[in-house]
């Protein structure tokens, strides 16, 4: 992951390997929108008392942490060639499950707010192994089991908290969102935290290379000695948990859990952040570094919305043409990439598995 | 008349034959008459419990709230037939209903605001084949898109709900006219609506179980790489039936905008989820290639009548709809997979 900021120059060169330069030149493009709108806009202040730093770009931050947590979640499922569209239920259900127990719990100690994030990413683990087992011991679509989970889930989520929105008070769960270390949002912190633990997984492990292979070939890998169904339920675990976290992230810096909206419209977030990092829909090849840039655009998407004074129900519009031109810029040099190769057909392949 | 007596009778035509042969088309067919049986359950199960089910006029608003419902469902019975989704449609029930109450409160001629409704939905649909077909984007993500897109757009138009003018042409689409007349409230009424959804899926039916076109759907859905090499017209059909699916929503929105005569940017939202539901209750493989419109429409009501007994039950409490209806489509979802494995037994 460290390669990344490093070698930007050699990424114009291989930007066929690597798509999320477009995403890079996005966020640039972005970022400059605002700046002339507002020249001071990428200025960042530092509040003398408490070392605390504030300014758009940390807002930014912020913003892009619960949707960094499922956007590696789901990388990790599509790799697999699977889908989790129950993301933003499982938000729903943890942001609910930890506002109704501090609500009972009432005392606003340190105790029961970690209480409250255990049993929170209890139940999103359980409902991320239900989706695994669904997918790979029953052999349903992923498509259709996290749909059905995500209606499932944003049901359970109401009937958890009776349909109201609750709110409950704690400070150490509200300092989760808007608390500060070193100066930089807590939820930045852990969530960078926490995608750099999952990437020395994937990476310095050989479960990146399994997971890819379970796309990019189940039988092969089968064949190759590798068993599917373990895999399968750790990465949908692993996805419900991440989005669980986002759940917690999402809900403690309102302190309210609003079972209609929380989460609402998140797995598509996570599906877009995926796909402006690179990783294929189709499975395979995965990169986690491209779908927290995915995360980091789709946040600075949403704020430059907001900035420039556009009704916020709008930004699905937006979000829509990135989609389509990303699809399109992928499939037009799919397209040439094939004419070129019909001469030489294997060889550049053979680099991309190897890469 | 003809749309409501004729529905629950006509399912049982594409089976007819199926029953006579031998056992694949039984498996095929066995999802479908599990929806039936599933209905029947229901009806007989709330006729029992709560009483004043199985009437008239209970059964008329099954199909007159559940008409739009209906149309979508059939719209992505094309689509699901072929392997493929269409996520885009709630939302183009939403952009489609909205520009529409805002034309026909400017004063617009209302067929042309319903012609201009229905053509929406055909441009929408018309997009996502475009990019499936030509530029390989997945049926999902393409879907999504415009899913975003319809909605986003809608957003912009307006944000709070926009009202259709009392007196305004198009609500005359959601009179009621009685055609048996009942004991006190207990009338057999009918809606243009709900002709025309009977009018869809009967169009539907003779399209996809008649015509050369429905026969390519099917092979599409069987396998896509097999139907291009017996040379059917496949990027033709596949473009057609994103265009179908966009078509109808675009008049669902037309029937769910004169029942309401309330149009917002959020309405529509998890209808295609509904629709999909409808579709797989009915029978339709996820994977395509088997499926019947008309189980389609059982899985339209069995969700409506759904709606209706818990509705009735009251001890439900209405956000469980949502874990029910999950179940269901669960529940009929390893019904399929039991059916496929079997069959690749077999």
């Amino acid at each position: 992951m460290s390669n990344t900021s490093s070698g930007a120059a050699s990424f114009l060169k291989t930007s066929v390997k690597q798509p999320y330069i477009w995403a890079i030149a996005a966020l640039v493009l972005l970022l400059i929108i605002n700046l002339i709108k507002d020249p001071t806009y990428l200025g960042i202040s530092v509040n003398a008392v408490t070392g605390d730093l504030s300014g758009n770009l940390i807002d930014i931050l912020r913003a892009s942490a619960p949707i960094m947590m499922i956007a590696v979640g789901m990388t990790l499922v599509i790799a697999t060639r699977g889908i989790d569209l129950s993301v933003g239920s499982v938000m729903a259900v943890s942001g609910a499950v930890s506002m109704e127990f501090m609500h009972d719990a009432g005392d606003g100690s340190l105790g029961s707010a970690l209480m409250a994030i255990a049993l929170a990413l209890g139940i999103s683990a359980f409902l991320g192994l239900i989706n695994g087992v669904l997918v790979s011991i029953v052999g349903l679509q992923p498509f259709i089991t996290t749909l059905i989970m995500m209606l499932a889930g944003r049901g359970l989520a109401k009937v958890i908290t009776s349909g109201q929105n609750t709110s409950a008070s704690n400070e150490f769960f509200r300092w989760i969102a808007n608390g500060t270390v070193l100066g930089f949002p807590v939820v930045f912190v852990i969530g960078a935290v926490i995608v750099a633990l999952v990437a020395l997984l994937v990476r310095r492990s050989a479960l990146g290379l399994m997971i890819e292979s379970i796309g990019i070939n189940p039988k092969a890998a089968r064949m190759a000695g590798i068993r599917p169904v373990g895999l399968l339920i750790f990465v949908y675990i692993l996805s419900a948990v991440l989005a669980g976290v986002a759940g917690i992230f999402s809900t403690a810096s309102v302190m309210t859990v609003e079972v209609a909206k929380t989460g609402f419209s998140s797995e598509m977030d996570a599906i877009l952040a995926v796909v402006i990092g690179g990783t294929s829909l189709a499975g395979g090849k995965f990169s986690l570094t491209g779908s927290v840039i995915g995360a980091l655009l789709i946040a600075t998407l949403d704020k430059t919305i907001v900035f420039l004074a556009i009704p916020s129900s709008a930004t699905p519009a937006f979000k829509a043409i990135v989609i389509v031109a990303i699809c399109l810029l992928q499939s037009q040099r799919v397209r040439a990439l094939f004419s070129q190769r019909r001469a030489r057909t294997s060889t550049p392949r053979k680099e991309a598995v190897s890469a | 008349m003809t749309s409501v007596i004729e529905r629950p009778s006509a399912p049982q035509s594409p089976h007819t034959p199926s029953l006579a042969s031998r056992l694949k088309p039984n498996l095929e067919t066995l999802p479908t008459l599990a929806a039936i049986v599933i209905f029947v359950g229901m009806i007989i199960y709330g006729e029992i419990a709560y009483g004043r089910i199985l009437q008239f006029s209970t059964l008329s608003n099954l199909f007159i709230n559940n008409a739009y419902l209906i149309i979508l469902a059939v719209g992505l019975t094309f689509v699901i037939l072929t392997g493929g989704v269409d996520l885009s449609v709630g939302a183009i029930i939403a952009i489609s209903s909205l520009v529409g109450v805002m034309l026909a409160n400017a004063g617009w001629n209302p067929f042309v605001v319903i012609v201009l409704m229905i053509l929406i939905g055909s441009a929408f649909g018309a997009a996502s084949g475009i990019l499936i077909q030509y530029f390989n984007v997945q049926p999902f993500i393409a879907t999504l898109a415009m899913m975003f897109l319809a909605r986003g757009l809608a957003s912009m138009l307006s944000t709070t709900p926009e009202r259709l003018a009392d007196d305004s042409p198009i609500r005359t689409l959601s009179t009621e006219v009685k055609v048996i007349d009942g004991p006190k409230i207990n009338d057999l009424v009918t809606t243009p609506n709900v002709i025309i959804a009977a009018v869809v899926v009967i169009v539907a039916f003779y399209i996809l179980h008649k015509t050369r076109f429905g026969r390519t759907v099917y092979a599409i859905g069987g396998s896509e790489q097999s139907a291009t090499l017996m040379g059917l017209p496949v990027v033709r059909t596949k473009l057609a039936i994103y265009i179908i699916s966009g078509t109808l929503a675009g008049l669902a929105a037309v029937v769910y905008t004169s029942k309401l005569g309330i149009a917002q940017n959020i309405t529509g939202v998890g209808w295609e989820l509904d629709a999909i539901a409808a579709v797989i209750i009915g029978g339709t493989l996820l994977t395509g290639g088997a499926g019947f419109v008309l189980g389609s429409v059982i899985g339209a009501l069995v969700l409506g009548l759904m709606n209706v007994l818990i509705t009735r039950d009251g001890s439900i409490p209405p956000e469980a709809t949502t874990i029910i209806t999950g179940a269901i489509l669960l529940v009929f979802v390893l019904l399929q997979r039991l059916v496929v494995s079997r069959k690749r037994k077999t």
